[in-house]
C-alpha cells in the first residue's frame, strides 16, 4: 500500500508522524513540570510523596516518547540527526546529563541507604523539570531561527561557531537569540501550567488542590506572553522558502505566515489549539469545582494541536525545517535530509503500529488511574516512591 | 585524503565504550529476570500460594532498581550517534535508523508502559491482568534486544544495502536481508540466552548467600530450584549459540576470529588455545618474529578448526595470512585491498567531479560502475581500505581481544558447572549443609557480569578498526568536534557514573539485607 505513494508524500508522511511525536512530548513534560514543583504544592512529606509518586508513574512515558522521537527522526530524516546532534553537541549532552539523572531518581529518592539523600535526588528531578523543559523549546525554536552550520559535498556536517549550540540561546546580540528563548520559557511555563491541572485530576487532596489552582494562574501569565511574543515575531520574521523547482533556498518575508495561509488546516489547527489552551486554564481558574478535573484534557490536546501546527508550519510548504542561517543552501529540508524511499515505505509500514501503541498507553494510563491518588495508598503495600 | 584527529577518535571511543559498557551492567539482568518474574507470578496464580507472590515481589524490587538505572544508560547511546558519530549516522543512517525507531515503537513503550502495571497494579487489575503485563513487560524488553541487535548484527556483517553515489551514503535495499542477517540472528540469541544465565546466576547467589546466613530458608531454596532449571537450560544454549557466534565471526570476520584466538600464522587442522598468556606486546612486520608465541599454552587440536568450519582439515587464517595475503588459500592482501579501495574512491571523486561540470557522459558512464554487480564485489566492497596507508593498521588490538574471548569462554564453563552441581544438591536435598558449593555460587556473580562485559569487548574490539565491517573505518565515522568537548562529556559520564553505580549497589545490599519479609515495595 505504501508503494503506491510518491517520494515526496512518504517525506510528508513521515514529518507529520515526526511532528506528532514532539508534540506529544510536550505535552508529556508535565511531568518535568511537575519535577519543579514538588515543593511549591507540597509542604508536608506526605504531600510531596503523592505529588512525586502521581508524575512517577508517568515519567517513563515521558522519557520514552523522548526516545522514540530520537529513532524516529533518526530513520526518517538521518541528515538532520548528524547535523543537530553532532553540531549542537552541548544543547543536547546537558539535555541528556539531565534525563540521566531523573531517570534514577525516582526509583532511588526513597530507598534506605541510597547514598546521596532525598534531597539530591529531588534536586535532580528539579534540574531535569528546568533543563528539559527549557532546552527543549529553545531548541524547537531553531526550527524557524536557523542555526550556523554548513555541509561538504560528502553530507558531513560542520558548526560554524565554537559555542556548540549554547549561542542559540545565550548570544544576545542576534534578535533571533530572543525568539528563540521565549519559545523555551513558553514550555517551561506551560509545562507547570499543566502539571498543576495534572495534580488537580489526578491527586485527592484539598491542600494540594487549592495550591495548584493558584500555582497554574501564576504560571499561565508568563506562558501566554512569551507564547504569543514568540509567536508574533515567527510570524513576521523572513523564513527559509525553498524554490521546488530550483532547489535554491531563499530568505522570504512573512514565509511563515504566508504558510498558514497557504495550508489553511493547520492554520486550523493551530488557532484551535491555541485556543483549548487557553480556554483550559481560564475554565479550571474560574470554575474551579466543575472542571479542575477536566482541565488537563482540554489543555493537554490544545498542546499537543498547537506543536504539531507549529512543526508542520516549519517543514512544509517547501520551507527549510532546519534552516542554516550561515551557508543558506546547507538548510535541511524534508527533501534533501529524509531517507531514502525503500526505508521510508518500509518505516510506513511500521508506523501502522502506532495507534495499537496508542490504544494500549490509553488503556494502561486508564486502568492505574481509575482511582486517585491519595494518602492511604502511600501507605498501603504497593510499590512507592 | 582527510585528515584525522586521532585524539578525537580516542576519545570518542572511549566515551562510546564507557557508555556502552556502563549500560550493560544493567541490560542483561533486566533482559532475564523479567523472565524469572514472569515464571514466578505465573506459578503463583496457578497454585495461588502466597510465597510466590512474596517471591515475585521481592525479586521484582531488585529489578525495579536495576531498570531505572538501565533505562538512564540507554538514552545516552542512542544520542550519541547523533552527538559523536555523526558522520556514521548519516552514511548508515538510511539502514542503521530503522531498526532503532521500530526498537522504540515496538520495544520501548511494550515495556515501559507494562512496568506500571506490574509496579503499581497489584490491587488496581485483575491477576490476570497482571500477569499477562509481567509477561509483556518481558517480552518488551527482549524485543528491544532484537532490534538493537539487528543494527549492531549489521555494522559487523554488513548486508542489504546499495551504495547511493549521489548522496555518498548507504541505502537499504532489502530490509528482511537487514533483520534476518545470520549474524544479528544469533547474535540476538546468544545475547539474550547469557543475559538470563546472568539472571539465574544473580537470583542463586543472592538466594545462595540466604541460605549460609541462614534465613529466609523457603524463599531463597524455591527461587534456586526454579533459577536453577532456568540457567541450566540457557547455558547450554548460551554454549552451543557462543559456537554459531564464532563460526559467524570466521566466515564474515576473519581477522577478529584470528585475534580471539591469537592465530598469527594460519593452518589446516588449527588447534584451540583452551588457556594462555601471550608473550609481551606482538608486533607485525615482514617477517615476524617470534614474539607472537604465547609463553604458556593447552591447546586442544583440530578444535579451532571444527569451531570455525566444522572440519577438522578447514584452513584456518591468521592474522599473517590476513595482511599478507596467502595464495594458496586464495585470501587478497591488504595492500591489494587498499588499491582496490582507492580505484573505487577515485570513481567516486571522478563522478562527484563530473557532475559538478556538467559532464553528462562521464557522469552516467561512472554512476553505471556503482550497479555493476562485478564491480561492487571486486572493488567497491573493499572502499573502507582506501582510509588506510599502512596494512598494518587494520589489526585489532590482539590481546585484548584473546584474553577477553578466553575470559569469557573460561566462566561459561565455571557457571555451566554451579548450575550443575546446585540442582544435584537440590535434587538430593543436601544444598544447606554444602557452604562450599554456596560459595562458588556466590563467586560466579562477580563472574558473570565479566563475562558479558568480556563478550562485548570480543566482539567490538576484535572488529577495530572498522565501526561498519569494510565499509566505514572508525576515524571515519566521528563528529567534526574539538576533542576538548569530548573529554570534558567523557569526565562528566565518568563521575555521574560512578556516583549512580555506588548509589545502586547500596541501595540493592540493603534492599538483600533487608530481605523479601521486611524490603521492598
Ligand atoms: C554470561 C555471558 C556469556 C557467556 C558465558 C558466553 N558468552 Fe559469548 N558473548 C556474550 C556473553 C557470554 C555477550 C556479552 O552477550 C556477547 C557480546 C556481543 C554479543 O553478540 O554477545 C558475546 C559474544 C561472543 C562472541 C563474539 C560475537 C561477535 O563478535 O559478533 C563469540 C564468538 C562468543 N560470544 C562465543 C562464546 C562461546 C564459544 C562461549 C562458550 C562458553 C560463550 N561465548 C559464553
Ligand atoms: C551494550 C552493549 C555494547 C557494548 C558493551 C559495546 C562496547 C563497545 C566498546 C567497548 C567499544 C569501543 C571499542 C573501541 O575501543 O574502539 C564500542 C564501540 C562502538 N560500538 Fe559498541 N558495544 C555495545 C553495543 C553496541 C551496539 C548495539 C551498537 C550499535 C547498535 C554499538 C556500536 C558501537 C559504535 C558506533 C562504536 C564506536 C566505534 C568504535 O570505536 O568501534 N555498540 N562498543
Ligand atoms: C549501543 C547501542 C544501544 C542503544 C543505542 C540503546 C538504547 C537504549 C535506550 C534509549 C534505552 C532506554 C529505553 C527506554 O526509554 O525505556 C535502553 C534501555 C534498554 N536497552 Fe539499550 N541500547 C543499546 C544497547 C543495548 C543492547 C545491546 C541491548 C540488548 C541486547 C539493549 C537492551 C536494552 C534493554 C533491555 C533496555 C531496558 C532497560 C534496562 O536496561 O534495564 N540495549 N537502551
Amino acid at each position: 500500500m505504501f508503494e503506491s505513494f510518491d517520494y515526496s508524500t512518504l517525506q510528508h508522511y513521515w514529518f507529520a508522524i515526526d511532528a506528532l511525536l514532539a508534540a506529544f512530548l510536550v505535552f508529556l513534560l508535565f511531568v518535568q513540570g511537575g519535577q519543579m514543583l514538588i515543593y511549591k504544592i507540597g509542604k508536608t512529606e506526605m504531600e510531596q510523596s503523592m505529588i512525586v509518586n502521581t508524575i512517577g508513574r508517568k515519567w517513563e512515558l515521558t522519557f520514552t516518547v523522548l526516545v522514540t522521537f530520537g529513532g524516529a527522526f533518526f530513520a526518517s530524516f538521518p541528515l538532520f540527526y548528524s547535523t543537530s546532534f553532532g553540531g549542537a553537541y552541548w544543547v543536547w549532552m546537558i539535555i541528556l546529563f539531565s534525563f540521566i539523572l531523573q531517570a534514577v531518581s525516582y526509583e532511588f529518592r526513597s530507598k534506605p541507604n541510597n547514598f546521596l539523600g532525598k534531597k539530591t535526588y529531588d534536586t535532580f528531578l528539579f534540574i531535569n523539570g528546568l533543563i528539559a523543559t527549557l532546552f527543549l523549546g529553545t531548541a524547537v525554536a531553531t526550527f524557524f531561527t536557523g542555526s550556523p552550520f554548513h555541509l561538504n559535498g560528502m553530507n558531513h556536517s560542520f558548526w560554524d561557531n565554537s559555542y556548540r549550540g549554547l549561542g542559540l540561546a545565550l548570544n544576545f546580540t542576534r534578535y533571533d537569540t530572543y525568539i528563540n528563548l521565549s519559545l523555551g520559557l513558553a514550555v517551561f511555563f506551560l509545562s507547570r501550567v499543566l502539571a498543576n491541572m495534572y495534580f488537580l485530576n489526578s491527586i485527592d487532596d484539598n491542600n494540594i488542590g487549592k495550591r495548584a489552582r493558584i500555582s497554574m494562574m501564576k504560571n499561565a501569565i508568563p506562558f501566554v506572553f512569551f507564547f504569543l511574543f514568540f509567536l508574533i515575531n515567527v510570524l513576521l520574521i523572513k523564513g527559509y522558502a525553498l524554490n521546488p523547482t530550483t532547489k535554491v533556498i531563499s530568505l522570504e518575508s512573512f514565509k511563515y505566515w504566508h504558510n498558514l495561509v497557504d495550508m489553511p488546516i493547520v492554520f486550523i489547527l493551530l488557532v484551535l489549539g491555541v485556543l483549548m489552551v487557553l480556554m483550559s486554564i481560564a475554565r479550571v481558574y474560574f470554575k474551579f469545582d466543575k472542571c479542575k478535573e477536566r482541565g488537563i484534557w482540554l489543555g493537554g490536546i490544545g498542546t499537543i494541536l498547537v506543536v504539531f501546527s507549529l512543526v508542520l508550519m516549519a517543514g512544509f510548504n517547501d520551507t527549510a525545517f532546519y534552516p542554516s542561517y550561515t551557508n543558506l543552501q546547507s538548510s535541511l529540508t524534508i527533501y534533501n535530509s529524509s531517507s531514502s524511499e525503500y526505508t521510508l515505505v518500509a518505516m510506513s509500514y511500521v508506523s501502522i503500529m502506532i495507534p495499537f501503541v496508542l490504544a494500549y498507553v490509553w488503556y494502561v494510563w486508564k486502568s492505574i488511574n481509575n482511582k486517585k491518588i491519595d494518602a492511604d495508598e502511600m501507605n498501603g503495600g504497593t510499590h512507592a516512591y | 585524503m582527510e585528515h584525522f584527529d586521532l585524539s578525537l577518535i580516542d576519545w570518542s571511543r572511549a566515551q562510546f565504550a564507557l557508555t556502552a559498557l556502563y549500560h550493560w551492567l544493567f541490560v542483561p539482568l533486566t533482559l532475564g529476570i523479567t523472565f524469572f518474574l514472569a515464571i514466578t507470578e505465573t506459578i503463583y496464580v496457578k497454585t495461588g500460594k502466597p510465597e510466590w507472590k512474596k517471591i515475585t515481589k521481592f525479586w521484582m524490587t531488585l529489578f525495579g532498581i536495576n531498570f531505572a538505572i538501565g533505562v538512564a544508560t540507554g538514552i545516552i547511546l542512542e544520542f550519541q550517534f547523533g552527538t559523536n558519530w555523526s558522520n556514521y549516522s548519516w552514511f548508515v543512517g538510511d539502514i542503521f535508523g530503522a531498526p532503532l525507531a521500530i526498537e522504540g515503537i515496538m520495544a520501548f513503550f511494550m515495556e515501559s508502559v507494562f512496568i506500571a502495571i506490574m509496579f503499581f497494579g497489584w490491587d488496581k487489575v485483575s491477576k490476570g491482568f497482571h500477569l499477562t503485563a509481567t509477561w509483556l513487560t518481558a517480552i518488551g524488553s527482549n524485543l528491544s534486544a532484537l532490534w538493537i541487535l539487528v543494527a549492531n548484527g549489521w555494522m559487523q556483517n554488513p548486508v542489504g544495502m546499495v551504495f547511493n553515489p549521489e548522496k555518498a551514503r548507504m541505502e537499504m535495499h532489502d530490509f528482511w536481508a537487514v533483520l534476518f542477517n545470520p549474524n544479528a540472528i544469533n547474535k540476538f540469541l546468544h545475547v539474550i540466552y547469557s543475559s538470563y544465565i546472568l539472571a539465574a546466576i544473580f537470583v542463586v547467589g543472592i538466594s545462595a548467600w540466604y541460605l549460609l546466613r541462614k534465613r529466609d530458608i523457603v524463599v531463597a531454596k524455591k527461587s534456586i530450584l526454579v533459577a536453577s532449571i532456568f540457567g541450566l537450560i540457557f547455558s547450554i544454549l548460551t554454549i552451543t549459540t557462543g559456537d554459531e557466534s564464532a563460526r559467524q565471526v570466521a566466515k564474515s570476520q576473519p581477522m577478529k576470529l584470528a585475534a580471539m584466538e591469537g592465530l598469527y600464522y594460519g593452518s589446516t587442522h588449527a588447534p584451540l588455545v583452551a588457556i594462555g598468556v601471550m608473550n609481551g606486546k606482538p608486533t607485525m612486520g615482514e617477517k615476524p618474529s617470534t614474539d607472537f608465541n604465547m609463553n604458556l599454552k593447552f591447546e586442544i587440536p583440530n578444535l579451532l578448526s571444527i569451531l570455525a568450519f566444522h572440519q577438522s582439515d578447514a584452513f584456518v587464517p591468521g592474522v599473517h595470512d590476513l595482511v599478507h595475503g596467502n595464495k594458496e588459500q586464495g585470501i587478497i592482501s591488504y595492500q591489494e585491498k587498499i588499491d582496490r579501495g582507492n580505484i573505487a574512491r577515485k570513481v567516486l571523486v571522478d563522478y562527484k567531479a563530473a557532475k559538478d561540470i556538467g559532464d553528462k557522459e562521464t557522469t552516467k558512464a561512472l554512476l553505471a560502475k556503482f550497479n555493476d554487480k562485478d564491480w561492487i564485489a571486486n572493488y567497491f566492497r573493499y572502499f573502507g581500505y582506501s582510509y588506510f596507508k599502512d596494512p598494518h593498521d587494520i589489526i585489532p588490538d590482539i590481546s585484548t581481544t584473546f584474553y577477553s574471548f578466553h575470559l569469557m569462554v573460561l566462566a561459561g564453563g565455571y557457571i555451566l558447572l554451579v548450575f550443575i552441581i546446585l540442582l544435584f544438591l537440590v535434587y538430593k536435598n543436601q544444598l544447606e549443609n554444602r557452604k562450599w558449593i554456596l560459595w562458588f555460587t556466590i563467586l560466579a556473580m562477580p563472574l558473570a557480569y565479566l563475562a558479558q562485559e568480556s563478550g562485548w569487548i570480543v566482539a567490538e574490539m576484535g572488529r577495530q578498526p572498522w565501526v561498519i565491517q569494510d565499509l566505514m573505518p572508525t576515524m571515519a565515522a566521528v563528529s567534526n568536534i574539538n576533542t576538548a568537548s569530548v573529554q570534558i562529556t567523557f569526565g562528566l559520564f565518568f563521575i555521574v557514573f560512578a556516583a549512580l553505580l555506588i548509589a545502586e549497589i547500596k541501595i540493592m545490599i540493603t534492599q538483600i539485607k533487608l530481605g523479601p519479609n521486611k524490603g521492598g515495595n
